[in-house]
């Protein structure tokens, strides 16, 4: 691909991409986020070992490649037809009136995952800060041990209770709107000057952080004579033995499926976006394949290598029970003050382990915020101005609330279930409807291959339209089964946990309804048809 | 022994014994197989010729207009 931040005459003036690598830079920084780092080794650790990494890898070749090639095809289709944007992409993808509506959860999904995940990219901020200035080695913190730590991570984050992020101390209030100016600032300067340039630096800044902490891990030795067991060895044992017998348990592959699908950002509504951004013979394939194994280099290379072998060698087996931010928040912290040496190099490493976090968050964050810009501006003919100015004030509201009702982190924790998590199955399988079945696998293959570089194998076609909906089906199912009573329980009882579930149901409404208008102003300017059996 | 007092015991085991023939199998083939893709593709994509600007210029209208094209 030639640099050019708007397509020549050729192009119809859109905004295009500068790079082949570009844009396969731009999607795995999508991709590659704390997920990787931390939630995908706790997956392993708790469904079996080494031997979660068998229904992992069929998830990812069954699942995982074959939706985001689908993504991708109908992304770059859609932007040939003047669509960068969910709603309009699934009208030119199924030409049926209601096609659109589905578009709106394309919106909803990456904007409200936005509103809490910047709240934790400016944790990871925070923490690099804190790394900076020595708090988190200071002698008080690392004579509490790991309570130290999780009282840290409590007060921080304003977990003890509702209203506490705004309340004396606003440390947490001024990170969140640096990662915000960060982020918008980003989004401004467009797809070309903004994103693609900075993942151009992110993404290999990362690896090298990420390799430098590596070495440090992988050259720990047995740091604690007393524990022998703890160490490198040990902790490279414990994630990496295989429990076979935990193969046999419906949850192991339930959860497997559920990693690759997060990891590798398919149902967000991100990857159709940032598709749709090709041009008609720019290759979707080879560029998919490469991003997709990118963030499996991050998560299985990267993540599985230092994440919870770290833990292990200097807290011992309890890890293995401790969720995603629990792992992230107050377990490293603790293995980076109990690093052998002078104090100053835990610090150090403390400080290029959260710095790799934020900047692996921000290309994450940056990335949810461009569909819904987009949408803004071909829905409604707004400048890039306008629309960054009501995306920020409608993300503002959102974060606003998550930071407010951080008590147990019961707002952030419900919009990343019922968001998050199911809504992302739900959207998933729409995709593979929708692909499979209302674009067709014929036209799809077609499709896919133009501009190709390598062929998808056949019967991936045959896998899209009847395997990974009924898979996707199956897990749903599962999921919904085996989470969702919890979850009802606790929006039952918890007036944070309902009022976060209002909130969800007032921005989908919203979208709806503005989806709605733009679809009207299309219809007008003769943007949209529809097939006339409909 | 019932069975779940074997798995206690093997997952007990297991968590202290070091990194077995097994696990070392695992993740030298988990590790070796990513590493392995990510470098084809990646040597896939850099290696493949720079496409010249005047192609993107002098191509097709990149915008089609909608035409209702039947699915399979």
């Amino acid at each position: 691909m030639a640099d050019s931040k708007q397509g020549g005459p050729g192009d119809g003036g859109r905004e295009l991409w500068g790079t082949r690598i570009g844009v396969i830079l731009a999607v795995a920084g999508s991709a590659v986020g704390l997920g990787n780092f931390l939630r995908f080794p706790g997956q392993a650790a708790q469904n079996g070992g080494g031997a979660f990494l068998l229904p992992y890898f069929i998830s990812l070749l069954v699942l995982g490649i074959p939706l985001c090639w689908a993504e991708w095809t109908m992304g770059r289709y859609g932007g040939t037809k003047g669509f960068n944007s969910a709603p309009g992409i699934y009208s030119m993808i199924w030409r049926n009136r209601f096609a659109k509506y589905f578009g709106a959860i394309a919106l909803m999904i990456p904007l409200v995952i936005y509103m809490y995940y910047v709240v934790i990219e400016a944790w990871c901020l925070g923490y690099a800060i804190n790394y900076l200035t020595g708090a988190l080695v200071s002698p008080e913190i690392k004579g509490q041990g790991v309570q130290g730590y999780e009282n840290f991570f409590a007060s921080f984050v304003g977990a003890n209770g509702h209203g506490d992020n705004f309340g004396g101390n606003a440390f947490l209030l001024c990170i969140v709107l640096i990662a915000f100016g960060l982020n918008f600032t980003l989004i401004y300067r467009g797809v070309t000057r903004g994103i693609e340039k900075f993942c151009r630096v992110a993404m290999p800044v990362m690896v090298v952080l990420a390799l430098i902490v590596l070495v440090r891990v992988l050259t720990l030795g047995t740091p604690d004579e007393a524990k022998p067991d703890q160490s490198v060895i040990g902790g490279l044992g414990f994630m990496w033995n295989p429990q076979f017998e935990k193969l046999t348990d419906f949850k192991t592959w339930l959860a497997a499926s559920g990693q690759i699908f997060f990891s590798l950002s398919v149902g967000f509504g991100i990857i159709i976006n940032y598709a749709s951004y090709l041009r008609k013979n720019d290759d979707v394939v080879l560029s998919g394949l490469t991003s997709s194994s990118m963030n499996e280099f991050f998560e299985v290379v990267l993540g599985g290598l230092i994440t919870l072998p770290a833990a292990f060698i200097f807290i011992g087996a309890s890890v293995k029970d401790k969720g995603t931010f629990s792992l992230g928040f107050e377990a490293l912290p603790n293995v980076f003050a109990l690093m052998p040496g002078p104090p100053a190099l835990g610090q150090l490493f403390g400080f290029l382990w959260f710095s790799m976090l934020f900047i692996a968050a921000i290309t994450s964050s940056v990335s949810m915020l461009q569909p819904v810009i987009a949408f803004l501006e071909e829905g409604f003919g707004l400048k890039r101005h306008a629309s960054a100015a009501l995306l920020g004030l409608i993300s503002a509201l959102g974060c606003g609330f998550v930071l407010w009702f951080s008590e147990g982190l019961v707002a952030l924790d419900t919009f990343d279930f019922w968001v998050g998590s199911v809504l992302l199955f739900v959207l998933a399988l729409i995709q593979a409807v929708l692909y499979g079945w209302a674009f067709g696998i014929k036209k799809g293959e077609e499709e896919a291959h133009k501009g190709a570089h390598i062929r998808i194998p056949h019967f991936v076609q045959l896998m899209l339209k009847y395997v990974v909906p009924v898979y996707l089906s199956v897990v749903l199912f599962g999921f919904c089964v085996q989470n969702l009573p919890g979850y009802m329980t606790s929006i039952g009882e918890n007036p944070a946990a309902r009022g976060s579930i209002m909130f969800i149901g007032a921005v989908l409404a919203t979208l709806l309804l503005l989806v709605h208008i733009a679809g009207k102003r299309w219809e007008a300017q003769g943007r949209l048809t529809y097939d006339d059996k409909d | 022994m019932v069975l779940h007092e074997v798995l206690l015991v093997a997952d007990a085991t297991t968590s202290s014994s070091g990194l077995n023939a097994a696990g070392l199998t695992v993740m030298v083939v988990s590790i070796g197989s990513v590493l392995s893709l990510v470098s084809y593709c990646l040597y896939r994509v850099l290696s493949l010729p720079p496409v010249e600007v005047e192609e993107h210029i002098k191509g097709p209208l990149e915008i089609e207009p909608g035409g209702s094209e039947d699915a399979d």
